[in-house]
């Protein structure tokens, strides 16, 4: 697989001064509404600490939890289906369309199908599969991969999404009013969702003691997936469990002030089972998932509830966009997730943070997404992903660092030969910064230089 | 009381001046003040980069450098960050527990350890944008952080107070990353200079004629991209000012 060029695809992002100027503001704006919301309850860190420590239990009691949902469901009337990765997964929502003949197929948002590149299998097999969140939609008309994971289109500016629309639902491309956008998708959306043989959601949370499962949207798109067609079918990442009922008023609080800062989405909608001469399907997978479970420094990271906080206060990844990052899970929470399926192809996506530690303040859940980014850095060093400049360097800066003879010789050589930090670092006619930057004035001494000749006066 | 000073590999060789005004403030409060000879660096530059074998050498002779001091201050948050939080390359010591433990940060120094309550000698009639880094704000929590619920506070904020003259300028957003990052300035150097460009304009917009902080490296980083951009903002370290600079 080839590896994601970070730096390249944020330059092209930048050089389009309009684009990257929303795309900053508007997140930046989520950001702020998120504060907002979460210091509107005095025991917000205290949930956080709660919200973590649920999903910790889950995690470390997850086959346990895992048979009490199957269990649960099974007696709901639910079918329960196991895939261990994406291409199980996507055979299994194949056969139970195939054998119901089932030739369309509407869906709200996952990110687990986006993961399996199910629209694409079921495409390639005939089946129309059509995308009903706003965003999503104009994602899918547009085939492009989601920039972020609850709003999906948010590096397109209204004339984008016009043009997209324009294109492929033949609407005025001079027209960019959200309000007629918004109705042109609503009214070509709606035969499809009224004639779908089937439907499909995602699962924000699936509860082991109830054998239910919780959907979050705002556009009520997950509702009309789900029971407008006699078929339902939810695709649930085994990472999704939480024990009781009782705890989804934890995650509940928190999921849409951390994602929106409002304090609850539009839509909080149960499913438990098929309703009369309906059916119900869950496929539980895995995909990866077990794996990282047993990573010491990483499993912490299943405990997202994919909020996308750590997106928006990110400061790289406002100024980058999600298709920057080249996968399926954009930001600080992708370049940690990523790498678990492709440490080759995302070895980039580790280096794209200042590792400022915003995301880890923000995250509902403590996940220690910058201390994760740091321990990706290792691996990735350590397996020899580094690019080779970065790596030549840093063996010659940690030898030369680690010997004052060598580094008092290096610091007084302004444009000298030796690569050491940090004289090379900034004075290097190779280097990248005085692209933008101006390179900082070169003093006469050095401290240490100072501080002998004072004692010497003394 | 004995202090041992950390000034950092890049202070060493670009800010003298942050070194100078740390030492000479630290004696002011009567410290004794010891400059141990060998010291280079932390080892964060590898340790960051993903090469903390490459810093092994360099962590043991920190170690080594600053072992018999109670107290190791250093004016670099995301260095004593590092040495605090990380110096995970070097082999796992009593010794290199005692220097973890006993390295602070500047200001942290200045005012849990010291308690300083006043700098009578410092005054600086300017408006002044307070740039809290990364690493003394979320790594070392040296104030408290708008993404956290609970009480407001800012060490550095409480110690500029006592400077005569001083204003302060509220920029709109206080404590987002300047975009230095280590390496990533130059690795991500697109996203970096794009960072640092908001970053000092969001100052200019509040009226800032300087910006400060505890950490120079964010500051060389902001003052590269202000002067590119011709904003006549001016940069210095907290240090500077608390030793009684006047400009």
């Amino acid at each position: 697989m080839k590896r994601v060029d970070h730096v390249k695809a944020s330059r092209n992002f930048i050089a389009d001064e309009k684009h990257i100027e929303f795309h900053d503001k508007r997140l930046w704006g989520l950001r702020t509404s998120r504060d907002a919301a979460a210091h509107g309850i005095p025991e917000w860190e205290a949930l956080r600490t709660l919200a973590s420590g649920i999903k910790e239990h889950t995690l470390t009691h997850l086959a346990d939890y895992l048979e009490e949902f199957e269990r649960n469901a099974i007696n709901n009337g639910v079918v329960v289906h196991w895939a261990a990765d994406a291409e199980e997964h996507n055979r299994i929502v194949h056969e139970i369309l195939s054998k119901r003949g089932a030739k369309s197929l509407v869906k709200s948002k996952s990110m687990l199908t986006e993961e399996c590149g199910m629209r694409e299998y079921l495409e390639a097999r005939g089946i129309l599969v059509v995308e009903t969140d706003l965003g999503e939609r104009i994602q899918q008309l547009d085939d492009e991969k989601p920039s972020h994971i609850v709003v999906p289109a948010v590096h397109k500016l209204a004339v984008d999404v016009a043009d997209v629309f324009a294109r492929k639902l033949g609407t005025d491309p001079n027209n960019s009013d959200v309000y007629y956008l918004a109705d042109a998708q609503r009214q070509t959306t709606r035969p499809l969702i009224l004639n779908a043989d089937a439907g499909m959601t995602g699962c924000n949370f699936a509860i082991a003691e109830t054998g239910g499962i919780t959907v979050c949207t705002n556009e009520g798109n997950a509702d009309l997936s789900a029971n407008v067609p006699p078929l339902h079918i939810a695709s649930i990442g085994i990472e999704k469990l939480i024990p009781k009922l009782e705890h989804l008023g934890v995650f509940v609080r928190m999921l849409s002030r951390s994602a929106l800062g409002s304090p609850i989405t539009q839509y909080t909608s149960h499913f438990r089972g098929p309703r009369v001469g309906g059916e119900m399907h869950y496929v539980l997978v895995d995909n990866g998932r077990s794996e990282r479970l047993a990573m010491d420094d990483f499993w912490y990271s299943l405990k997202c509830i994919r909020c996308g906080a750590c997106m928006n206060t990110c400061p790289v990844y406002r100024r980058s966009g999600g298709l920057s990052y080249g996968g399926v899970y954009s930001g600080p929470i992708g370049a940690i997730i990523n790498p678990t399926y492709d440490l080759k192809k995302y070895s980039a996506l580790p280096f794209a943070s200042t590792m400022n530690g915003s995301c880890t303040n923000v995250c509902p859940v403590r996940i220690n997404i910058h201390e994760q980014i740091y321990k990706w850095r290792q691996i990735i060093a350590e397996r020899h992903e580094l690019p080779f400049v970065k790596k030549e360097a840093m063996k010659a800066a940690g030898k030369v660092l680690a010997n004052p003879k060598l580094y008092r010789a290096a610091m007084k050589t302004a444009n000298g030969a030796l690569a050491t930090l940090p004289r090379a670092f900034i004075y290097n006619p190779f280097n990248a910064w005085g692209k933008q930057r101006e390179v900082p004035a070169s003093p006469k001494y050095t401290f240490r230089d100072w501080y002998l000749k004072r004692n010497k006066a003394k | 009381m004995k202090v041992a000073l950390f000034v950092p590999c890049f202070i060493d060789s670009f800010f003298p001046e942050v070194g100078i005004a740390t030492l000479e403030l630290l004696e002011r409060l009567g410290c004794e003040v010891d400059y141990p000879l060998e010291q280079t660096c932390c080892g964060q530059p590898m340790g960051n980069s993903g090469c903390e074998k490459d810093a092994a050498a360099t962590e043991a002779l920190f170690v080594q450098n600053f072992l018999d001091y109670d107290y190791i201050v250093s004016p670099s948050g995301s260095c004593v960050h590092h040495v605090r939080n990380h110096l995970t390359a070097a082999p796992p010591s009593s010794g290199r527990a005692s220097v973890r433990a006993h390295t602070y940060e500047l200001v942290e120094f200045l005012h849990d350890v010291l308690k300083v309550d006043s700098f009578p000698w410092a005054s600086f009639p300017h408006k002044v944008g307070l740039h809290n880094s990364c690493g003394t704000l979320r790594a070392l929590k040296t104030a408290s952080m708008s993404e956290i619920v609970g009480p407001n506070f800012s060490k550095p904020l409480s110690l500029l107070n006592k400077v005569r003259g001083i204003e302060f300028v509220t920029p709109d957003r206080p404590d987002e990353c300047c975009g230095f990052g280590g390496t990533f300035c130059v690795s991500e150097e697109p996203v970096s200079a794009r960072m640092g460009f908001d970053k000092v304009r969001d100052h200019k917009r509040a009226g800032a004629e300087y910006i400060v902080s505890a950490d120079s490296s964010c500051l060389m980083h902001q003052q590269g991209c202000a002067d590119r951009l011709k904003l006549g903002l001016k940069f210095i370290h907290i240090a500077q000012i608390l030793n009684g600079a006047t400009s």
